[in-house]
């Protein structure tokens, strides 16, 4: 079934990079929950063993991803857009809530988070989308008109959830894409124009918590004990660090629960602390020559719809990395957007896995210009 | 899209594509001096703030809202409770330091440590409630033995007070400590496990103006726990404070004049829907839910055959028996099967069919109009005319009347009774309907049941003309300083299906049940005051013909229940009254003085201020 070809082509080094980053998640993941569950060794080996499946889940079902050559994604994008905007409606409708939002499908044991598919979904079908349209001269409206409707009506299902982290990378990827595949100037200043008289009424729009976040964000003090606090912690956490670190397990301020998701959307501080500016900066190079493979992947691909989709991939895991580094440092308002393969989280590894997954099927074939 | 690695558009890309690992080259040295920026630059103050960060999150219990009376007497208040409390990280040796606690509180050490146990995750840095509301002797032994005590310290916090324990339990409703399922739903934003919400009657459904906002300090401690400094606070907001639409002192009469019975009253304004009154007997008492009640108590509650728990004004279900017989005059006189001289003969029995139903007068009322058919309560005479109505009608005009319906009322669990039709019938038993039934609908002994809350709306709309209001228990919500945050206004529901020669006709009916010579309840007749209403009797146990036995031989279970509605002053009525005694045997003498003593109680206090009006 598989051509001899396919496997020689097979970029283990772009799996290498995956599977060290890997490593390097649990290994800190084992950090923030052992100071998250203060001495409950069986709730953080529960909680740990489960991420080592997930991952190997993961790595699984990025396999699976490879059998179906890239190119039959351009065909079914629209099913497969419309099948997770479905399951979108089924979680609004009969979602599990956990913490006030309704964002979970029970699917016998397993919960899934539709919201997470659906950055994928929507990344291949605007690739398919732009790969007939591109031009030199860039888009004009009309051509962006689809464009715009594929990412707004998954954008609005999902802050109803409410989950405006999720909702506000949508409107990332989508605008990084489009940006991307080249726009005509008059159409990005009239959109640059427009953003900037949809600001303030969309400040309406926002739930109280959510002004709350980026009030907070602007100015700390206003509430110390909330997010506001969260982000002096986290400051403390990061700079605490120093240039190598605390050592393992050796934290104080996690270990202090001053951080009240260490092991989910606050686990960069965990890292900063323990293993200080060295720790992070080999991570921050792991994930640069991940972004730059997956760039590498796209720039060799002969194929537009390829080159696009590989780009749109990237593009996600970046933004995952700039928003959360981003919050944890205090350069962004404290927005749930995890780790990629760092923090804690089913939903979150499957999705990052099945994107390599697409970027290794994209550089497998890549000599495949058909 | 064939050939594009051939076409220009390749290049093009590929030239994209290197600008945009430009870009996020440029994203990653920014975050890259961000980080240099904290850890090097500034990471040694860092550094320093974490090693003796002994910076402890203190949060600080809001005060829940008050609740008033209409009159703004004070019905709930908090009161200061002293709360033990262990922070684990600070207490040293956990077990040493909880065994000397044990020891001078006299506490048991079993139950400290059980209560550390069930404390869960991330218990470690917070503080821990050991035990609530500790007396002043305990508090005073813990305070001088503060330094053998380390990482134990008492919170002065409020808690919740029921003035007048058992008045009007079950329309204030009481506390109970929040569950981890209820905290996950994030229904409770506000709430902490060991926090308490409202978990009946007005505090549950008025749960999210009553209960405030926690504020929170952070605190420097010392090495054993102990505040150095406040870095900053945050003060708590207490919850919205209620004012009820109820009257303390009528109430609290209402209650005694059924204390020892079961049953319930409700006693509304007729021109607005508010609940004056709202009596259920047995009754409990509130604070026993403080701070959790203890399983014997909740025991005695619940195994109690008088069923202290349950709101009988709005959650129990009576057959209306003759008070039901204003909504078949209602119906009879709208649908022009009588008028208001038509008359029936009642020789003491009816035969249909081949069966006597009997009247409760064996020697008969003679020949009557509605009129005195409603004064006598005459049976016979109001078997015709639901014979000519028909069940259906009856239905129809009940459910206009508000029955079979829920009232509204914004407390949780209301029932909404049992208006039969007799499609009903054929969907619930699979048979059709029987004539005879119909006689026993009319007289409201069939399977008809009602709220007496139901029946306060009902009359009270018979009193003031036909409008049918929501009835409303809270008035206005305020904050603490007295600033109005929301005012409910009453609400019409809808108008009686009945035209105003048919209401004229009715009140007639129920004035001469009181001031009647021959009214059932002619008893409770006041000097200045005129009252209209309706008695009934409700059968539990239906006693086979030609047995011969006596009521009072029948055990206190098997007795009837006894019904009175009324409105007063019967022209202009300001109150109209629902009265049930269970197994009080008869409407005139159980439950009708019920109502006199209460309306010569709000009318007397009330005639002062209504003088000018008049």
């Amino acid at each position: 079934m598989f051509d001899r070809r396919l496997v020689e082509n097979f970029d283990w080094g772009f799996l290498a990079v995956v599977i060290l980053i890997c490593s390097v998640g649990l290994v800190v993941l084992y950090s923030a929950l052992t100071a998250g569950q203060a001495g409950n060794t069986a709730a953080i080996h529960g909680l740990f063993k489960k991420q080592i499946i997930w991952m190997g889940a993961g790595l699984g079902i990025m396999f699976v991803t490879l059998l179906l050559d890239f190119k039959e994604l351009d065909k079914l994008n629209l099913l497969f857009y419309m099948l997770c905007v479905g399951l979108l409606i089924s979680v609004l409708l009969f979602g599990h809530v956990v913490g006030g939002s309704r964002r979970w499908l029970m699917l016998g044991p397993i919960r899934i988070q539709p919201s997470e598919l659906m950055k994928i979904a929507l990344i291949i079908s605007l690739a398919s989308s732009y790969s007939t349209c591109v031009s030199q001269t860039g888009l004009d409206f009309r051509k962006l008109l689809k464009p715009a409707l594929l990412c707004i009506i998954p954008f609005i299902l999902i802050v109803q959830q409410p989950d405006l982290g999720t909702g506000l990378l949508l409107l990332l990827i989508t605008a990084s894409i489009t940006l991307f595949v080249k726009v005509e100037k008059k159409v990005l200043i009239s959109f640059a124009g427009l953003g900037f008289a949809l600001t303030p009424s969309v400040w309406f729009f926002l739930k109280d918590y959510q002004k709350s976040r980026i009030l907070t964000f602007l100015n700390p003090e206003r509430d110390p004990l909330g997010a506001g606090y969260h982000i002096i912690q986290s400051k403390i956490a990061i700079g605490s660090g120093m240039l190598t670190g605390k050592g393992f397990l050796k934290g104080t301020q996690n270990a202090l629960s001053f951080l009240p998701e260490q092991h989910t959307d606050f686990i960069g501080s965990v890292l900063a602390e323990e293993w200080g500016l060295a720790g992070c900066t080999v991570l921050l190079i792991l994930y640069f020559v991940l972004l730059f493979w997956g760039l590498n992947i796209a720039y060799n691909c002969r194929n537009m719809f390829g080159s696009i989709l590989a780009f749109g991939i990237t593009i996600m895991i970046a933004w995952q990395i700039f928003i959360n580094f981003g919050m944890v440092m205090g350069l962004m308002p404290v927005v749930g957007v995890p780790l990629p393969l760092v923090s804690y989280g089913g939903s979150s590894v499957i999705t990052n896995m099945v994107g390599f997954g697409i970027l290794l099927n994209i550089s497998m074939r890549r000599y495949a210009s058909k | 899209m064939t050939e594009f690695h051939k076409t220009p558009d390749r290049e093009w890309i590929k030239q994209r594509l290197i600008n945009a690992s430009i870009c996020i080259l440029f994203a990653f040295i920014l975050l890259f001096l961000r980080l240099v920026y904290l850890q090097l630059i500034r990471g040694e103050e860092y550094r320093l703030k974490s090693e003796k960060n002994a910076v402890r999150l203190k949060s600080i219990k809001s005060s829940r809202g008050l609740i008033f009376d209409r009159n703004r007497r004070l019905l709930v208040d908090n009161r200061p409770s002293f709360n033990l409390k262990i922070v684990l990280e600070d207490a040293g040796e956990v077990k040493k330091t909880v065994k000397k606690l044990a020891d001078l509180t006299g506490i048991s050490f079993d139950e400290l440590m059980d209560t550390i146990k069930h404390a869960g995750r991330g218990a470690f840095y917070r503080s821990v409630v050991l035990k609530t509301d500790i007396s002043r002797d305990q508090l005073a032994v813990v305070e001088s033995h503060k330094f053998d005590l380390p990482g134990v310290h008492v919170d002065i916090e409020p808690t919740r007070h029921y003035i007048y324990s058992r008045t009007a339990a079950h329309l204030l409703g009481y506390l109970g400590q929040v569950n981890p399922s209820e905290l996950k739903t994030g229904k409770f934003p506000n709430v902490r496990s060991g926090d308490s919400i409202g978990r009946y009657g007005i505090e549950k459904s008025f749960e999210k103006y009553l209960q405030g906002k926690r504020g929170g300090k952070q605190i420097e401690v010392d090495a054993s726990g102990r505040t150095i400094k406040v870095l900053k606070t945050v003060p708590p907001v207490a919850g919205r404070d209620l004012i009820l639409t109820l009257d303390l002192g009528l109430q609290r009469t209402a209650e005694n004049l059924l204390k020892d019975k079961n049953g319930a009253v409700v006693a509304l304004d007729p021109n607005n829907g508010d609940v004056l009154v709202m009596a259920s007997s047995p009754s409990f008492d509130q604070n026993d839910f403080i701070g959790g009640i203890s399983k014997k108590k909740w025991k005695a509650l619940i195994s109690d055959p008088g069923k202290p728990m349950i709101n009988k004004a709005i959650q129990a279900e009576y057959p209306p028996a003759s008070t039901y017989k204003i909504i078949t005059a209602l119906a009879a006189l709208e649908e022009k099967s009588i008028d208001v001289h038509t008359t029936e003969f009642c020789p003491g029995f009816l035969k249909y069919g081949n069966r006597i139903y009997r009247c409760w007068n064996k020697h008969g009322h003679g020949e009557l109009n509605v009129i005195d058919a409603i004064a006598q309560s005459c049976d016979v005479f109001f078997y015709q005319v639901g014979d000519k109505v028909g069940v259906d009608s009856l239905a129809q005009y009940a459910m206009g009347c508000g029955l079979g319906r829920k009232t509204g009322i914004m407390l949780g669990n209301e029932r909404r009774g049992l208006i039969p039709t007799s499609s009903w019938k054929q969907r619930r038993f699979h048979e059709s309907w029987q004539g005879g039934e119909t006689l026993s609908v009319a007289i409201g002994q069939g399977y008809d049941l009602v709220t007496p809350l139901q029946m306060a709306v009902f009359i009270a709309a018979v009193g003031n003309g036909g409008t049918l209001y929501r009835p409303r228990i809270v008035k206005t919500i305020e904050d603490s300083r007295g600033n109005v945050i929301k005012k409910i206004d009453p609400e019409i529901r809808g108008g009686l299906p009945a035209s105003r020669a048919t209401l004229d006709i009715i009140r007639k009916g129920l004035l001469k049940v009181v001031q009647g010579e021959r009214g059932t309840a002619r008893r409770i007749r006041l000097k200045n005051i005129e009252i209209a209403g309706k008695t009934g009797t409700a059968q539990v146990f239906s006693v086979k013909k030609g047995e011969k036995l006596r009521r009072r031989d029948l055990g206190y279970s098997l007795r009837d229940h006894a019904w009175f509605v009324c409105y007063a002053p019967a022209r202009h009525p300001v109150i109209a009254i629902s009265v049930i005694v269970e197994h009080g045997e008869h409407g005139s003498s159980a439950a009708a003085p019920v109502a006199g003593a209460l309306i010569r109680q709000y009318l007397g206090s009330a005639a002062s201020g209504h003088e000018n009006k008049d």
